[in-house]
């Protein structure tokens, strides 16, 4: 049961504030915001108690999306909620921030007013919201070099034009109603690695957790059918093709999705609902397909001068076709450390030291496969001793790989039936996000 | 900006929306109501507008209508007289044709929360309840709940009641579980909504058509149910096992937390389907959204309560990601010390090493006392890394480390050695007062083997006048005051100055009576002063290794699934001691406290002979057929510190040596037995398990070898505990060896236990048995009787139990072996 659902930037401004059951007094939303910013750092728990009363919050798009209830109700419920809520504000708005649940909240009142009543949930499913959302929503897209970039040189059909602008999919899904004939669907195969790699290159934790998400602006789709990999694989024992298998250790389905042609082909029956869903969930665990996509080999020795050397060759093991995108390593480095020279191996990186956060952190905009990247940095610590040497490490890398799966999962087709009418696009994407990825030194 | 000549833009509002121009144009009129909202969500008070919007409401245009209710909603608590005139639109918008606006006037008009209205309410919500549109009725049915809440002391209308139980059949699967909310909350008095076997098992059949929040619902309520018999137990139980394994992490704990509930009687059903909730649980705790992995995390760390081992493969799990917030590392810690076994320990140190230089110092200091932690099984690798963490020489790693050595030395006095050695030359980075108690308590505790401890008090003691933590001057009082017994000549003189301040100068009145306490107590001459302050050096109740034992699910089962785990690491982490161990620890008085400890152990006689009772009960008739003529039972208390047992038991050997070829027919209070078990797997199961059995039958272990090595030894105590039949009840001390050699010969039998009234006399003199005088008085009789035949077989599958006694009884030792025997048989067998 929720009592009162709010949103406050992370400034602390009211954007919505929605009390269903009038029982809890109109201050509740100065309250949390006081218990939020009595606490040092920026992680607040997710539950925090005033008198009788309990806040569950949750941080998307910058914000804060908070519920209050009562003792015994589930948090997993609350928690699960209110990340489908954000996501449902997601779809309708385009985008999440600050502005757009701003210019929007009059759509997002009446989203409150259907999806929970008398602090029940009452559906929080597209398909049935639809029906009754009438607000339009209001969207502000900057403009962007970005949208030119999709017409050739002299208006030829470039490659870039068959790859979905980033923009696609950050639209609302009401739109398409308007724009009649833009009726796309998305599917994105989105892996998430953790790893741990030893100081001499062994792999001593992997796992990669993934999903197939389908965002779809179609506004009437029968059924659709994602043809897996034949030889995808599901626990230890089972293999299948002559191929390399595609293993995953658990996999779990959309209630949505029918299974009758997974056992045999590998296929995925749909029916996808507008907006965006989760339609498959996989784990991978202590296992990778593949080598890891990074490397690390570090020299780190004093000099005479009471200075810290740090010689870090970074290397890409990704097939030479693809590369890494975003990469940003988090060096951490002894404490009292003051200033930084650096040496590094092209020009588009970058360097720089971060006292607060006690590290250097080394951006790479771009890592192509199969290449290597070279650093040498030089500290000047204060008060640098040999123990000071345990300080530095592990690294920590974050990056994204796109049109890449780390299980080497592929879709290998997207059938819509009955055909649409009009033009429609389908579109795959995928993309390994580093949810966690650590190199001991 | 709004907040600034917020009463301007009111009136400016008003005018526009009495504007007919506006009013006539739709899309102006909307836009002023727009601003309106904005304005009363971000705090601004429009409530002056509120006859403008009654009128507003009158529309068609439904956003137009939506935005307007919102507002009146808002404010009608403050306009009761107006928002009658808003009721008559609502209910004319009732008979709308489109559903939509049926259902949008009715949830508003029972949203609008005003007691007079209720009469023109009803009827509404009556006719609501037969609408053909399946999200009128589900506003309808939920509209009753309001209504009944807004006056809850009027007679509940029966007819409606019944209305809302027949619409539990409803097609609709939302109207449904609407229906038991509502009735949830109107029959609150009784109880909630009756749950009996035709309602559930229309409920389950139907689980299937709900979403995930409406599955939620149902299990929740469905939890009140039992089931008839044991089939339909295991039909509904095979019913909701799919929804176990549910992808969605709210059905799969709604799901477990139904399923706790109607396994209450069958634990171990129970406990398989905790066994079957481990891989979504997992899949949870690697989800996107953290809060989400933070729920399950706390989760896992109750179902770890009842087992243990649930999650020992999957350990590298809770490995914490560089970039998560800190509240979830810190439980990922707590989860892995609960991990730790002998296979993974390296790897987890080496994983726990590297946060200890996080940046965030709660997450360092957290990985300190989680290092802690695991010492207390694996102490020589974790005081290893903890002596090179203060290499660092930084402020909170040194004081955390400090902080867990005085924690991990409390508990493992063998590792005091190496804590003595490291202490050196931490007072200089330490600058909290947490972080200097410590080490001032270690200091006055272990002063004799720290060289440098009177210097490093001295420092303390020179900076007294600038030290503002109460507590770090009393911890230096007691501290001066105990290197003063070991060390007299060094710390002499700076006691006096530390005094001399503390009585004359100092403010604070605890520091300054602890001072005159002291003061006098030197008085009273040597001997008291050491009786007061050499107290304990270690917790007695926790032994050598401390058991894990594992709780009954039926402990946490009410408090799962609710916001109860998540809340708990705040006690959790304060209770992480602060403050000597002696003050946190709920330490037993010295042993020359004899009177105290006397009632004591009389107060817990009562209850642990009653569970003792109850015990044997359960176990197999043959076992205990003896004792179930006398009433028998085994303590704990009082608890016997490592050093303790390890001197009673060498004492008695020696007597073996030296007397044992006499034979007794002088006073004996002390026997030894012999006797083999044949119990194959024992020494090969993990101490864990053995130890948690024998805790449940009140036996504590003390130390173990490693499973699978030669020979294996187990070292354990109890008292025993029986009630003759003048009523006077009798204890004695039991301690005992479990040793297995393997397929080396066993040596067997032949030793005697004897004891002459010189022992009795030594052991009366230390006063350490509470009983001891009352033992000697009647152990007057018997001679060696204790003895049980050794058999001499040769047998590899046979463990050899020496058990000796203290303050001789026959029954009582009868009764302990064969209560160790079935333990021991039943943990075999259920290895095999």
């Amino acid at each position: 049961m929720i009592s009162q659902v709010f949103i406050l930037s992370s400034k602390g401004d009211h954007l919505i504030y929605k009390d269903f059951r009038g029982e809890a007094e109109s201050n509740v939303v100065s309250v949390f915001y006081e218990k939020v910013t009595a606490l040092t750092g920026d992680q607040p728990p997710v539950v925090m108690t005033h008198k009788d009363l309990h806040f569950i919050h949750i941080r998307q798009g910058g914000l804060y999306w908070v519920a209050t209830t009562t003792a015994d109700s589930s948090p997993f419920t609350i928690i699960e909620f209110l990340n489908r809520l954000s996501s449902l504000v997601k779809d309708y708005c385009g985008s999440l921030s600050e502005k757009s649940v701003q210019m929007n909240f009059a759509l997002i009142y009446e989203l409150l007013d259907e999806v929970v009543d008398y602090g029940y949930i009452q559906t929080t499913s597209s398909d049935v919201l639809k029906n009754f959302i009438q607000t339009e929503a209001v969207t502000s897209r900057p403009f962007s070099l970005f949208d030119l970039s999709n017409v050739g040189l002299f208006g030829a059909e470039t490659q870039q034009s068959k790859v979905a602008p980033s923009s696609a999919a950050t639209r609302p899904i009401q739109s398409s109603r308007e724009q009649g004939g833009k009726s796309e669907i998305f599917v994105d195969v989105i892996e998430r690695m953790s790893v741990v790699l030893g100081s001499n290159g062994v792999l001593m934790k992997a796992d990669v957790e993934g999903e197939i998400r389908v965002k779809c602006y179609m506004p009437s789709c029968s059924e659709m059918r994602i043809g897996l990999n034949e030889e995808f694989s599901i626990g230890k024992s089972q293999l299948r093709g002559y191929g390399a298998a595609v293993r995953v250790d658990e996999c779990s389905f959309h209630q949505a999705v029918k299974l009758d042609e997974f056992d045999t082909h590998r296929i995925l029956r749909l029916c996808p609902s507008q907006g965006e869903q989760t339609v498959m969930q996989y784990q991978l665990a202590d296992d990778l397909p593949s080598a890891p996509p990074f490397r690390l080999f570090s020299t780190i020795e004093r000099d005479s001068g009471g200075r810290l050397l740090m010689y870090l060759k970074l290397r890409c093991d990704l097939p030479p076709k693809s590369a890494a995108i975003n990469v940003s390593s988090t060096i951490p480095v002894p404490k009292g450390s003051v200033s930084l020279s650096q040496e590094l191996s092209s020009p588009d990186q970058s360097a720089e030291l971060r006292p607060q956060s006690r590290a250097i952190v080394w951006q790479i905009p771009r890592f192509p496969g199969g290449t290597q990247l070279s650093a040498l940095f030089k500290l000047e610590v204060s008060g640098l001793s040999s123990a000071s040497m345990l300080e530095v490490g592990p690294v920590g890398l974050s990056f994204e790989l796109p049109k890449f799966t780390a299980t080497g999962l592929q879709i290998r087709f997207l059938r819509l039936s009955p055909i649409q009418p009009g033009p429609s696009q389908r579109w795959v994407r995928y993309v390994t996000h580093s949810d966690s990825y650590t190199i001991r030194i | 900006m709004p907040y600034l000549g917020s009463e301007d833009t009111v009136r400016e509002l008003r005018r526009a929306l009495s504007n007919p121009n506006i009013q006539s144009d739709p899309l102006r009129y909307r836009n002023t109501i727009l601003r309106v909202i904005r304005l009363m969500s971000q705090g601004v008070d429009v409530s002056g507008l509120f006859s403008e919007m009654v009128k507003a409401c009158a529309t068609v245009d439904i956003v137009h209508k939506k935005l307007v209710y919102v507002f009146l909603c808002s404010y009608a608590a403050l306009n009761p007289e107006l928002s009658l005139l808003v009721v008559n639109t609502l209910r004319k918008d009732c008979q709308d044709p489109n559903p939509m606006v049926r259902s949008l006037a009715l949830r508003n008009m029972t949203n609008l929360r005003l007691p007079s209205l209720v009469e023109y309410v009803e009827q509404p919500l009556t006719s609501g309840l037969r609408d053909r549109a399946a999200c009128v009725r589900r506003v309808a049915v939920l509209g009753w709940a309001k209504l009944y809440n807004l006056q809850p002391t009027t007679e509940i209308d029966a007819a409606v009641v019944n209305e809302l139980y027949s619409l539990l059949r409803d097609p609709d699967p939302v109207v449904m579980v609407n229906c038991l909310r509502a009735l949830e909350e109107i029959l609150k008095e009784e109880g909630g909504v009756a749950i009996n076997k035709p309602i559930t098992h229309h409920l389950l059949n139907r689980l299937k058509e709900c979403d995930v929040w409406g599955q939620c619902e149902v299990m929740k309520i469905l939890q009140r149910y039992r089931p008839q018999s044991e089939d339909e137990l295991f039909d509904i139980l095979s019913l909701l096992d799919a929804s176990l394994v549910s992808p969605h992490p709210p059905v799969m704990a709604a799901t477990v937390g139904l399923f706790l509930s109607l396994c209450s009687g069958l634990p171990a059903v129970g406990l398989a389907a905790l066994e079957r909730v481990r891989a979504p649980l997992l899949a949870a705790c690697g989800s996107v959204s953290r809060e989400m992995r933070f729920t399950a995390l706390c989760h896992i760390q109750l179902l770890l309560r009842s087992l243990p081992g649930l999650m020992g493969a999957h350990y590298k799990r809770f490995f914490c990601g560089y970039a998560e917030p800190a509240y979830i590392k810190q439980r990922k810690m707590q989860v892995l010390v609960e991990l730790v076994n002998d296979e993974n320990v390296s790897m987890l140190l080496d994983e726990l090493k590297v946060y200890c230089t996080d940046v965030n110092t709660n997450t360092a200091q957290a990985a300190i006392s989680a290092i802690g932690r695991i010492g207390r099984s694996y102490s020589d690798r974790c005081l290893e890394i903890l002596t090179g963490l203060l290499g660092l020489k930084q402020e909170h790693i040194t004081s955390a480390v400090v902080q867990t050595m005085r924690d991990l030395v409390w508990v493992c006095p063998q590792c005091s050695d190496t804590v003595c050695l490291a202490l050196e030359g931490c007072e200089e980075t330490l600058q909290d007062s947490q972080g200097r108690q410590a080490l001032l308590w270690l200091l006055g505790v272990y002063g004799e083997r720290v060289s440098s401890a009177p210097y490093t008090l001295e420092m303390f003691i020179d900076g007294v006048r600038s030290e503002a933590s109460l507590g770090v001057k009393m911890e230096l009082l007691t501290a001066t005051m105990r290197l003063f017994l070991c060390r007299p000549a060094e710390t002499q003189d700076m006691l006096g100055r530390l005094l001399h301040y503390c009585v004359d100068e100092e403010t604070d009145m605890c520091v300054h009576d602890q001072a005159l306490l002291y003061y006098r107590l030197l008085h009273c001459g040597m001997e008291e002063t050491q009786k007061v302050l050499q107290g304990r050096r270690s917790d007695p109740s926790l032994g050598v290794l401390i058991g894990r034992s594992t709780e009954p699910v039926g402990q946490w089962a009410r408090s799962f699934n609710t916001l109860e785990p998540l809340r708990q690491s705040a006690v959790e982490t304060e209770s992480v001691s602060r403050g000597s161990p002696e003050h946190v620890t709920f330490a037993p008085k010295p042993n020359t406290d004899l009177p105290d400890s006397l009632n004591s152990s009389q107060d817990e006689k009562v209850p642990k002979g009653s569970d003792g009772a109850n015990w044997s009960k359960e176990s197999p008739a043959d076992v205990l057929a003896s004792d179930a003529i006398t009433p028998f039972s085994l303590s704990l208390s009082p608890a016997l510190s490592p050093e303790e047992f390890e001197r009673l038991w060498l004492q008695r050997q020696g007597w073996h040596v030296d007397e044992g070829a006499e034979d007794g027919d002088e006073e004996k209070d002390y026997v030894c037995v012999e006797e083999h078990i044949r119990c194959p797997a024992i020494p090969h199961c993990s101490p864990r398990s053995l130890q948690a059995a024998m805790q449940l039958v009140n036996i504590q272990t003390l130390a173990f070898t490693q499973p699978h090595t030669l020979p294996w030894r187990v070292y354990l105590y109890t008292h025993a505990q029986h009630t003759r039949s003048d009523d006077t009840c009798q204890s004695t001390l039991v301690l005992g060896e479990l040793l297995y050699t393997g397929e080396a010969d066993q040596k067997t039998g032949g030793e005697t236990g004897t004891g002459d009234g010189e022992t009795a006399d030594k052991i009366a003199a230390e006063g350490r048995e509470q009983e001891q005088v009352k033992q000697r008085e009647e152990a007057v009789v018997t001679g060696l009787n204790g003895r049980e035949t050794a058999r001499k077989e040769r047998e590899e599958d046979r463990v050899k139990v020496t058990l000796k006694q203290q303050a001789k009884d026959e029954e009582a030792l009868r009764g302990f072996l064969s209560i160790l025997t079935t333990v021991l048989h039943t943990l075999s067998s259920e290895r095999a």
